[in-house]
């Protein structure tokens, strides 16, 4: 079934799907109206593509580098707030920072290059500060990193959690209001128009992180992962890696706070606690650990469920269902069940560390009809072996029963169980059949 | 005493133990030699039924004990101390020895063979409160014999207990094995350092690919010329 395509074939299939998923976006969030019920799945694209760049960031740390992280909601939050700072109209100035006297950053990058460049400059003057919210990130990143990444599993956990929350406590702070409006939400930034624009920039940030795990440094990451002494043993720097890996998630992390913040217009510290990470860790859980296709799979379930499929549990009325018990919160109970269900039975998630592949996605669906077909066959096959399998357990109980049964009777006849090997002074020889 | 028949072992479809006698009488230290993949570690794993056996029987002293359960086998008086030590690492040194013996109920036979293995291997009675993990390598190997005797096996079996040491330890660890022997229990021993092993052996045998190849008196064996192309590297 090993269908092999050429790399250049390949190639150009994945840019086909690519633009064409972008095309349909672009097409979609135009054509569909506002109000209508499918604007949900326009969402879920955008608020799905947003966490599956942040899941597959936090996959190359717990899953590539085997650095069991919890910061990403604290460095999502620098770089929504970043992207925010620098893109307030100047105008607006007074309105949002209205506690603050107007705040001290009294510009706004998109409004400056929009003057001198157009259209152009409205996009470059949001790509710079998009760029500047994961830069600053890194860098708090590589401090953190300092101390914290000297600390193995649970005690990581512990102290990256910890540095969120502080991060959090820090930005909230209302000496600091002047510049983030201390525990006031920021709004009238600059945001995007078009759907396609979140999905296109976690696109390009997600095959930047594909291309650094299969190079040489995601190389060492893995080895790293998997065993930290022969790993050192093979020359391997152990904290420059980890580090590398730490500030190259964290920059990823700051650019999807950036685009979440553009997604909901309006933010605010609060949300980006350690209920956000975890939701992230369960992306990352359900999609598969080491799998960047499953983080970015399993992004857009849970975004489509959280968001989409399962809201009716909240409103009272779900796929015609209509109960007393569904009122507000039920939809996080069936989303809870839901999730230990795929914890149990699918405990490597959904890709366990594979990842797409259109050679494998190929054979698969050459396969479908022929599989289709033969499954009352291979069900059938399955319960044989089964019966087999019990059969061959009871001749070998059988068996067993036999030998303790002739034991017992040479025991009772008072004759020996058996007779002690021949032992000689020198060395005896005996040929390959060991006689 | 052990008496190994015509064992047999099949992983999958590779027939690893092809036909196995192996003898360990009382008071003997026994030993088996042989190269990587001959089959030394698969034949203690098939005794303590560890690996299921494809044909043949294990009988200890008047009893067949071919079909019985491991705990069971433990329960009969035979321990394995399995290859690479497997201490507890998070374990104290004292938890590890007391972890050894899990089955047994008898309190103060447990506290005097608790007082006998720590007069065995004094190094590690001074690490009582140590983590399993802190240990030296050959430590780690001693508190591994040791766990294993708290079983108060008849018969002990050893993988490869000088795997990874430096020669000194072995020699320690080798000289406790004969005093161990001489406090009452048999002893079957497989290892790739066949020196050591025969210089210590009443009798030994040499495995190839899943048979028996040559037997004879550990010191016979340590001078038999095949052997010493084969394994002592002279």
């Amino acid at each position: 079934m090993a269908t092999t395509l050429n790399k250049k074939t390949k190639s150009a299939l994945s840019v086909a799907a690519i633009a064409l998923f972008l095309v349909l976006v672009y097409l979609g969030d135009i054509v569909i109206p506002a109000g209508s019920s499918w604007k949900m799945l326009i969402t879920v694209i955008e608020k799905g593509s947003i966490y599956a760049l942040v899941a597959a960031s936090m996959n190359l740390l717990n899953g590539f580098t085997g650095l069991f992280s919890l910061g990403q909601a604290g460095f999502m939050l620098i770089g929504a707030y970043t992207y925010a700072i620098f893109t307030i109209p100047a105008a607006s100035h007074d309105t949002v920072y209205q506690y603050f006297e107007g705040g001290v950053i009294k510009w706004s990058i998109v409004e400056a290059l929009e003057g001198s460049l157009g259209v152009f400059g409205h996009y470059l003057g949001m790509l710079i500060p998009m760029l500047g919210a994961g830069l600053i990130v890194s860098v708090i990143a590589f401090l953190i990193g300092i101390p914290v990444l000297r600390l193995k599993s649970d005690y990581l956990a512990i102290a990256t959690l910890g540095f969120a929350e502080i991060l959090r406590a820090f930005f909230q702070w209302n000496t600091l209001g002047p510049v983030t409006n201390g525990s006031n939400v920021l709004r009238k930034y600059t945001t995007y128009g078009n759907a396609v624009f979140p999905v296109l920039i976690a696109g390009i940030c997600i095959a930047i992180i594909l291309l650094l795990i299969n190079s040489t440094y995601g190389r060492a990451f893995r080895a790293i992962r998997d065993d930290e002494i022969a790993a050192e043993a093979m020359g391997i720097n152990l904290f420059k890696h980890k580090e590398i890996s730490f500030v190259i998630s964290s920059f990823f992390a700051g650019i999807s706070g950036a685009l979440l913040a553009m997604f909901q217009t309006t933010i605010n510290a609060t949300p980006f606690n350690t209920v956000m990470t975890y939701e992230i860790l369960l992306i990352v859980v359900i999609g598969g650990i080491g799998s960047i296709t499953g983080s970015v799979i399993g992004a857009f379930l849970f975004t489509a469920a959280s968001e989409w499929w399962l809201r009716g549990l909240d409103a009272g009325r779900w796929l015609g269902i209509s109960a007393s018990f569904m009122r507000p919160g039920f939809r996080k109970v069936v989303f809870a069940v839901l999730i230990m269900l795929i914890v149990l039975f699918y405990s490597r998630g959904i890709m366990g560390d594979k990842e797409f592949s259109w050679d494998s996605f190929i054979g698969w669906w050459k396969g479908l009809p022929s599989n289709l077909r033969t499954w009352p066959e291979r069900r059938k096959a399955k319960a044989a072996a089964k019966r087999e399998a019990k059969a061959a357990a009871a001749a070998a109980k059988a068996r067993a029963k036999e030998a303790k049964d002739a034991s017992d009777a040479k025991k009772a006849s008072g004759e020996a169980l058996f007779t002690p090997l021949p032992v000689s002074d020198t060395v005896m020889v005996f040929d390959k059949e060991g006689k | 005493m052990l008496a190994i028949r015509n064992l047999n072992v099949h992983y999958g479809g590779i027939h690893a133990l092809r036909g196995i006698d192996i003898d360990v009488p009382d008071g003997k230290i026994i030993s088996l030699i042989g190269a990587n993949g001959a089959g030394k570690s698969t034949t203690l794993k098939a005794v303590m039924g560890l690996v299921p056996k494809s044909g043949g029987h294990v009988y200890w002293d008047d009893k067949d004990i071919s079909s019985l359960k491991t705990k069971d086998i433990v329960g009969e008086g035979i321990i394995l101390c399995p290859e690479g030590r497997r201490i507890f690492p998070d374990l104290t040194v004292d938890e590890n020895i007391a972890a050894g013996a899990y089955l047994r109920k008898d309190k103060a036979e447990i506290a005097r063979d608790r007082d006998w293995v720590y007069e065995l291997f004094p190094r590690i009675a001074e690490r009582t409160w140590q983590l399993g993990a802190t240990l030296s390598g050959g430590e780690q190997q001693m508190l591994a014999v040791a766990r294993a005797l708290m079983s108060k096996p008849k018969l002990l079996m050893l993988d490869e207990p000088s795997l990874g040491l430096a020669p000194l330890v072995i020699k320690d660890i080798f000289a406790c094995i004969q005093k161990i022997k001489e406090d009452g229990v048999n002893i079957l021993l497989i290892e790739q350092n066949a020196k050591a092993a025969l210089d210590i052996s009443d009798y030994a045998y040499v495995m190839e690919t899943g048979v028996i190849t040559m037997a004879g008196p550990g010191k016979a064996l340590l001078v038999d010329e095949r052997v010493q192309q084969a394994y002592l590297g002279e």
